[in-house]
């Protein structure tokens, strides 16, 4: 009866090809009200009037909200964002009004009435020309924004929200050793989540004083607690549910439609108000991720070794700062790549400009990361005249050696950079470039990525057991079930530690904050780590229970017994046993009077030895451990149209120990899917005016059927982390880390020239060639 | 038909095989009316404008997205149109390779996915691969990798390497 290792099915998986499974969206009680945002038309403005009356008097609406009726600013980090716009317009889509009517198609038709007077603002459009000198400020009150979530560095009368900051080594000493220099610049566009469900957030505030709240989140403990803070009520007030959720991608983990849901529902005496983002809404008002400017200069030896690294890095987090800043760190936390460099020098600014604002997206920041490290890798390989992979595996970080972030790395919270690495090569053989035709060509790509999990060194997650009568358990945990299997993999981490059967564990596929214990967010693929150091805690408290009732029942010490196959059982003679249901509720004697009670066990789990990063090194300690991993892609390429397919992807990584080998394929396979839409044709566009031009799936292009390769490889490497469950390393998001690095590292050999921009589309390359053509 | 005071009318509308009874504006699709009116929230919004999908029922037996569908062109009709959602698939093959090939994670395109190749079964079972390809372009999956939904499709075509119909 081994739970852990095994392929078992999504525990919801009958409900999701059935119809059954609940999201969201799916059970409105009749008499809820909705509301509809209206968007800013403006990038940046300053507002006028907002006018509401005739909305007001359209038939079916209840109440019309404005800025002046939502006195708060939000922010995860720093405290800059008016949940509905007061003065100033900052990104085309912004929420200026709020319109509560009985059903959508009357909220929608008010909506339209709400007349917005402003007076255009000159825009920024960019993060070059954010940080330029003469640059129009977004945020002039910058200096008086509240941080909520230190350390932030924002500098007053700048458009920099934040600077943070890794200063490593002598980068000077470092330049001195190096024999070739080589630096690259490269831009990633702002990109969209583009979860198939909507972001969307149902509030009823009751007059016994509660707060229920639905919604799509991926942090619903978060939700709760800046609803509490923001509206002075105490966090147990604030209910928050969340059923199954339609995929997240980090995207959900911004906490924006729940606060307006809350203004709406206080508007309307507490009445239950929904607010369903369209796919429009969705794209160009809820936050997207960010965009980023990278300048990356490498110093190495005649030989290869690298001496230091400088980078510089503009986050475009658009109007708002988000989750940003803490995304900044977490790239300058791993500036470096998994490579051994001592002096380093890594400034990572977040930039206001006039976009849509960003929050997480998968990854956190390292697939921007690892396309600008990766590419440089790539040119100084050439440089070398050096084979890449042989260049990184000369480099690569090993156990003794300091991150960026000083932190001194084991092999359990590095694994095993080296074997990814000659695995994916051996996999990957063949030539940078071939001929397949006279005007087509196959090329090849390879690319490293490491990460941590950057969260809060206060992070905690919590697990609940509690027994039925015949033995059979129920789970509860605070994670979200999002699509990544979280809720079926700590059932496997708590049947396996209770020698039962997966079928045996029963858990809550959705998550409410009044009887879940908390799980910090889920995000930063964690939840196997710390929801499932719970469980096992929970496992261990629990079976301590059962041996201290079932030790009066079979007259010995707790001590002599052993738990498993559903018995308690004397170790030493495993004949003297009771069954767990005997006792799961008290074991009663013959005569029927009873002792002990329902076996509950508990278990709770705080990071350990994690600490913030310091404002000026960066030196801390930023996650419990690295998951490493390569990725390579052979392409097919057309030199005279540019069009090229990715026609085989491959992934090795060093999954610790797979909880649910068919799992972690899945997801590494789905990541490795999404890497290439980024990398081949996704981003989020502007026009001149700061509007946003593909706010819909038919203009904002993801991967569609037939665009995947023929051929995924997935390989694990299991180096155990001693100190997660069963060894499992964090998977969730890794599986496109790299992949925009590889297929940049592929196109380019297919083109003779480097490729340095996202998302890179035939255009781009025939533009490419142009301009090497004029500059010849 | 029946007309009532709010502006709504009453029509018949037949779901997976039961006549319903729903009431209706003219403008309402047939996602809202299977959703709103008869509780049937399989089929879901991912766009409400044709690009995702997610919507995907089964016409007359051809599968469509009904969030481009008005509910009034399938109300009334005689003989009756039929329509046909994941709640009327009952231990059909597609959902056990669904299942079986761990073609979703979070589920959301799932119903779409499934009736989308529920219909391709029903319209074109000798559909090759190229053809296949074509009619699951019409959805998409941001979670997955399209393989598993391809391997899925073949084992339901029966095309998966000489193992016709395998579950
Ligand atoms: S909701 Fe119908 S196609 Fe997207
Ligand atoms: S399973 Fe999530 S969109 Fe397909």
């Amino acid at each position: 009866m081994h739970a852990v290792g095994q392929s078992v099915a999504r525990k919801e998986a009958p409900n999701k090809v059935t119809g059954r499974a609940r999201y969201n969206g799916d059970a409105t009680p009749v008499g809820t009200l909705t509301a509809v945002i209206v968007p800013s038309r403006h990038a940046h403005a300053r507002l006028r009037q907002v006018d509401v009356a005739p909305a007001r008097r359209m038939p079916g609406v209840v109440a019309v909200l404005t800025g002046q009726d939502a006195d708060l600013l939000c922010g995860e980090v720093l405290e800059d964002r008016p949940p509905l716009a007061r003065g100033t317009v900052r990104y085309h889509g912004e929420p200026v009004a709020l319109v509560i009517a009985h059903g959508e198609a009357e909220a929608r038709a008010a909506a339209r009435r709400v007349a917005i007077d402003c007076a255009p603002l000159p825009l920024v459009a960019s993060v070059e020309a954010a940080v330029a000198p003469d640059a129009p400020l977004i945020h002039p009150e910058l200096g008086a924004y509240k941080r909520a979530q230190p350390p932030v560095v924002p500098k007053p009368r700048t458009n920099i929200a934040d600077h943070a900051k890794i200063r490593r080594g002598d980068p000077a000493e470092g330049w001195a050793a190096s024999d070739v220099t080589v630096s690259g610049h490269y831009t990633v566009p702002q990109v969209d989540h583009a979860a198939m469900e909507t972001r969307s957030a149902r509030v009823e505030i009751l007059h016994d004083g509660r707060v229920i709240v639905q919604s799509t989140t991926q942090a619903p403990f978060e939700v709760q607690k800046l609803l509490a803070q923001s509206f002075h009520l105490q966090q147990g007030q604030v209910i928050v549910d969340v059923p199954l959720v339609g995929g997240a991608f980090g995207g959900k983990a911004a906490v924006q439609l729940e606060v307006l849901a809350y203004l709406a529902s206080r508007a309307v005496n507490g009445r239950p108000v929904q607010l369903v983002n369209s796919r429009e809404e969705d794209m160009a008002t809820s936050p997207v991720g960010m965009g980023l400017v990278a300048d990356v200069k490498l110093g190495a030896t005649r030989d290869g070794l690298l001496q230091v690294a400088e980078l510089t890095f503009l986050l475009d987090t658009g109007a708002y700062t988000d989750s940003t800043p803490r995304v900044a760190r977490a790239i300058c936390s791993e500036c470096t790549g998994p490579y051994r460099v001592e002096n380093v020098r890594c400034d990572a600014y977040t930039v206001y400009t006039n976009h849509t604002y960003a929050t997480a997206f998968r990854g956190f920041g390292h697939f921007p990361l690892t396309f600008a490290i990766e590419r440089t890798m790539d040119r100084l390989a050439a440089t070398l005249g050096m084979d890449p992979v042989e260049l990184r595996r000369k480099n690569l970080i090993g156990p003794g050696d300091r991150t960026p972030t000083r932190m001194m790395l084991t092999r359990s919270t590095l694994g095993d950079p080296r074997t990814c690495l000659d695995r994916a090569a051996a996999l990957l053989a063949g030539p940078p470039v071939q001929p397949t035709g006279p005007h087509t060509v196959r090329a090849r790509g390879l690319a490293l990525f490491w990460k941590t999990s950057s969260s809060p060194p206060n992070a905690i997650s919590g697990a609940l057991v509690s027994f039925n009568q015949d033995g059979s358990v129920n789970l509860s945990t605070g994670t979200v079930e999002v699509g990544a299997g979280t809720k079926t993999t700590s059932a496997q981490i708590l049947a396996e530690q209770l020698g039962i059967d997966v079928d045996q564990v029963h858990i809550h596929t959705h998550i409410n904050t009044k009887v879940d214990p908390e799980h910090w967010k889920t995000v930063a693929s964690m939840s196997t780590f710390m929801a499932g150091r719970a469980v096992m805690e929970a496992a261990e408290d629990a079976k301590a229970q059962l041996k201290s009732v079932a030790a009066i029942a079979l007259k010995c010490a707790p001590g002599d017994l052993s738990v498993g196959q559903g018995r308690v059982f004397l170790t030493a003679d495993p004949n003297v046993s009771v069954t767990v249901s005997d006792v799961a509720h008290g074991y009663s004697y013959p005569g029927g009077d009873a002792v002990g009670g329902q076996i509950i066990g508990r278990g709770s789990y705080i990071m350990r030895h994690l600490t913030l990063l310091d404002e000026e090194t960066g030196e801390g300690h930023p996650g419990p451990s690295f998951t490493v991993g390569a990725q390579g892609v052979e392409i097919d390429l057309d030199t005279r149209t540019w069009q090229y397919r990715v026609v085989r992807a491959l992934t090795v990584v060093d999954a610790g120990r797979a909880i649910n080998p068919a799992g972690a394929r899945a997801m590494l396979q789905g990541g490795m899917c999404m890497g290439i839409g980024l990398a081949t044709r996704e981003g989020v566009l502007y026009d001149r005016d700061g509007q946003r031009l593909n706010n819909q799936l038919r203009t904002y292009k993801v991967m569609r059927a037939g665009e995947q390769p023929d051929a995924y490889v997935v390989e694990l490497v299991e180096t155990p982390q001693i100190d997660a469950p069963f060894g499992a390393r964090a998977l969730g998001e890794h599986g496109l880390l790299a992949m925009p690095a590889a297929v940049a590292a592929a196109v380019s050999h297919a083109i003779g020239r480097p490729v340095d921009h996202l998302p890179i589309t035939p255009e781009s390359l025939w533009q490419l060639s142009r301009s090497a053509e004029a500059a010849r | 038909m029946q007309s009532t005071n709010t502006g709504r009318a009453e029509h018949l509308l037949t779901v997976n095989g039961e006549q319903r009874r729903v009431s209706l504006r003219p403008a309402d699709t047939l996602l809202s009316t299977l959703r709103d009116e008869l509780g049937l929230t399989g089929a879901k919004p991912g766009c409400e404008n044709g690009d995702c999908g997610a919507c995907t029922v089964l016409v007359d037996g051809v599968p469509m997205k009904s969030c481009l569908l008005l509910t009034t062109e399938f109300v009334d009709q005689d003989p009756p149109r039929s329509v046909e959602t994941v709640e009327g698939l009952d231990g059909a093959d597609v959902q056990r390779q669904f299942l079986q090939h761990w073609a979703f994670q979070c589920g959301y395109c799932t119903s779409g996915f499934l009736m989308l190749v529920e219909g391709l079964r029903r319209q074109q079972p000798e559909a090759n691969r190229d053809e296949r390809v074509d009619w699951l372009r019409s959805n998409i999956c941001r979670c997955t990798s399209y393989a598993e939904l391809i391997h899925a499709v073949e084992a339901v075509l029966g095309h998966e390497r000489g193992a016709p119909r395998s579950s």
